[in-house]
C-alpha cells in the first residue's frame, strides 16, 4: 500500500461521506460547509489523477467564490432550520423526483457494470510528462474547443444579463415613478449594492 | 523515501514557527509603530524596549476565562477561528526563501514545496480564508457579529476578483506559474517585477489590504459602528486565533508581494533569508502606516470603489498587458 493509495483513500471516503452529509442535513449553512469539504476531497483526487490545473480551479472558482456568495445568501435569508424549508411538495413534482432518481440509480448501475463487472483491462495508462498542466489546459480550450468554449462564454453573459435584468427592474420603475412626481414625494431609498 | 520526510517535516516546522513568531511580532511592530506615528512610546514594560511584550499578551490570553455565548452554534463557533487561521499558514508552503543549498550531502531546495501552480495554489488557498470570518459571524447568534461576517463576504467576493486580475499581469509577463521560476527572473534589481507591472503592483497592494481586512478597508471588524465586528462574542485564545489569522495573512499577502514584484530572496551581501524578511518587514510597515493615517471608508464607497475603479483598472492592465507581451 503506498502512500497514493491511502490519499486516494481518505479523500474519496471523505469526498463522499460529505456528499452524503450535504445532502442529509437540515441546516442550510451545515450543508454548504460539507459541500465545501466535499469539493476540497474532490481537489485532492484531481491533484492525484495529476490535474493539477483543474483541482485548483476547482477550490478558487467552486469553494472560493460560488459558495461564499450561497453563505452569503443564506446568511442574508437567515435560514437556521428545518422550519424555513417550507412545507413538502405536491404529489406529481415528488412524483418526478423519485423518477429522476431512479433514473439516475439505473445510470449509476450501468457505470458500474461496465468499469467493475466488464473484461476491459483497465492497465496502467502512461500519459505524456505535461498531462493536466496549465500550457496543455490552455490549448485544448482556445485552440481544439475554441467555438464551444466561447459559446459557453456568451451563455452564461446571458444568463448574466438576464438575473440583473429581473433583479432590477423594481428600482428602476422607482426611480421613474419619483421623476414624474418629483416634490412631494421622498427620494426612494438607495440601490441595495450586492 | 525516508529522508525526504525528515527534510519536509523539518521545513514545515520551520515555517511553522518562523510563522508565528512573526505574527507574536507583527503584534509589536504594529503596536511600536502606531504609536511613534501618535507620538507615544508605545509598550516599554515587559522587556528592553518592550520586546517581551508579544510573550505577556500570548500568557495574558491564555489565562483569560473561555467565554462560550449561550446562543452559539457550538461546533462552527469553535471552527472558524481555526478556519481563518490555517489558510493563511498554507500560504507561506509555496514561498520560496533562498536558493539550493547543500546539506549533509543532500540538495535541498529553500521551498516548502515547489508546485509548477504555486500562484494559482496560493489564491486556492486564501479564497478559502474568508469563512473563517463569515462562519464566525453567522455562529456567534449575535447582531454585530453576523453584520461583520455579511460585510466580510461581500468585501471578499468583490475584491478578490481584483486580487485574481492583479496577478495575471505578472504571469503574462513571466509566462510561468512557479513562484520560484519567477524569482529566478528578478534575480537583479533592474528585473524586479514592479518595473514592469508597477499598475498591477498597485493593484495588487491596495486588494491584499482589502483582502487582509485592514484599515482603510476593516468593514468587517469597524469598531466603531459594529462593536468587534465578527470576533465580538470571542474571547481567550479563540480570540487571540482571529488576531493571529489577521497578522498571518498580512505577512502572507507580503511575503507573497515582495516574491511577485520585489524578487523575493535576492538581494546583495545578506544571506537571502534576511532580504526576504526585510522586504516583509517593508511591506508590513506600509500596512500599519496607511492604518495610522487613513480613515476607514464608508460601506457603499468600498463597495463603489471595488467594482467600479479596480476591477475595470485590473480588467484594462491585462489587456494591456496582454497586448504588449503578443507584440
Amino acid at each position: 500500500m503506498t502512500i497514493d493509495t491511502i490519499i486516494f483513500g481518505i479523500s474519496a471516503v471523505v469526498a463522499i461521506f460529505s456528499a452524503v452529509m450535504m445532502i442529509g442535513q437540515r441546516n442550510p449553512v451545515a450543508s454548504v460547509l460539507y459541500f465545501i469539504v466535499s469539493l476540497v476531497a474532490q481537489a485532492v483526487l484531481y491533484v492525484q489523477l495529476g490535474a493539477l490545473f483543474l483541482g485548483a480551479v476547482l477550490i478558487i472558482v467552486y469553494a472560493g467564490a460560488i459558495l461564499v456568495l450561497f453563505l452569503f445568501v443564506i446568511m442574508i435569508l437567515n435560514l437556521r432550520g428545518s422550519e424555513d424549508l417550507g412545507t413538502g411538495s405536491p404529489p406529481l413534482s415528488r412524483l418526478t423526483k423519485f423518477l429522476v432518481a431512479g433514473l439516475f440509480v439505473v445510470e449509476l448501475g450501468f457505470i458500474v457494470r461496465n468499469s467493475v463487472f466488464s473484461n476491459v483491462s483497465t492497465g496502467v495508462v502512461n500519459l505524456p510528462e505535461s498531462f493536466g498542466s496549465v500550457e496543455e489546459v490552455a490549448k485544448l480550450i482556445f485552440m481544439k474547443y475554441l467555438y464551444p468554449f466561447e459559446l459557453t462564454s456568451i451563455l452564461l453573459l446571458t444568463a448574466i444579463v438576464g438575473a440583473v435584468v429581473l433583479a432590477g427592474k423594481k428600482v428602476l420603475q422607482d426611480t421613474e415613478g419619483t421623476g414624474s412626481e418629483k416634490d412631494n414625494v421622498k427620494p426612494p431609498a438607495k440601490e441595495v449594492k450586492s | 523515501m525516508l529522508e525526504a520526510v525528515i527534510i519536509s517535516s523539518a521545513k514545515i516546522l520551520l515555517l511553522v514557527v518562523a510563522v508565528l513568531t512573526g505574527c507574536a511580532y507583527s503584534t509589536y511592530m504594529e503596536r511600536k509603530v502606531v504609536a511613534r506615528l501618535q507620538h507615544r512610546m508605545g509598550p516599554t514594560y515587559a522587556g528592553p524596549y518592550g520586546l517581551l511584550q508579544p510573550l505577556a499578551d500570548a500568557v495574558k490570553l491564555i489565562f483569560k476565562e473561555d467565554i462560550v455565548p449561550s446562543r452559539v452554534e457550538r461546533v462552527i463557533f469553535a471552527l472558524a477561528p481555526v478556519i481563518s487561521f490555517v489558510p493563511a499558514l498554507l500560504t507561506f508552503v509555496v514561498v520560496p526563501f533562498g536558493p539550493e543549498i547543500e546539506l549533509f550531502g543532500h540538495t535541498i531546495q529553500m521551498v516548502g514545496t515547489d508546485l509548477n501552480i504555486g500562484i494559482l495554489f496560493v489564491f486556492a488557498v486564501t479564497s478559502l480564508g474568508v469563512y473563517g470570518i463569515v462562519l464566525a459571524g453567522w455562529s456567534s447568534g449575535s447582531k454585530y457579529s453576523l453584520m461583520g461576517g455579511i460585510r466580510s463576504s461581500a468585501q471578499m467576493i468583490s475584491y478578490e476578483i481584483g486580487y485574481g486580475l492583479s496577478i495575471i499581469g505578472v504571469i503574462l509577463v513571466a509566462n510561468t506559474l512557479s513562484l520560484r521560476e519567477l524569482v529566478d527572473q528578478q534575480a537583479s534589481f533592474g528585473s524586479w517585477m514592479i518595473w514592469r507591472q508597477p499598475v498591477g503592483f498597485l493593484l495588487y497592494l491596495t486588494c491584499a489590504i482589502a483582502e487582509t481586512n485592514r484599515a482603510p478597508f476593516d468593514m468587517p471588524e469597524a469598531e466603531s459602528e459594529l462593536v468587534g465586528g465578527y470576533h465580538t462574542e470571542y474571547s481567550s485564545m479563540r480570540f487571540a486565533m482571529f488576531f493571529m489569522g489577521e497578522y498571518a495573512n498580512m505577512l502572507a499577502v507580503s511575503a507573497i508581494g515582495a516574491t511577485l514584484f520585489f524578487g523575493g530572496w535576492h538581494g546583495p551581501i545578506l544571506p537571502p533569508v534576511v532580504w526576504l524578511v526585510l522586504k516583509v518587514v517593508a511591506f508590513m510597515f506600509f500596512f500599519i502606516w496607511l492604518r495610522a493615517t487613513f480613515p476607514r471608508f464608508r460601506y457603499d464607497q468600498l463597495m463603489n470603489f471595488g467594482w467600479k475603479v479596480l476591477f475595470p483598472l485590473a480588467l484594462l492592465n491585462t489587456m494591456v498587458t496582454a497586448a504588449l507581451v503578443m507584440l
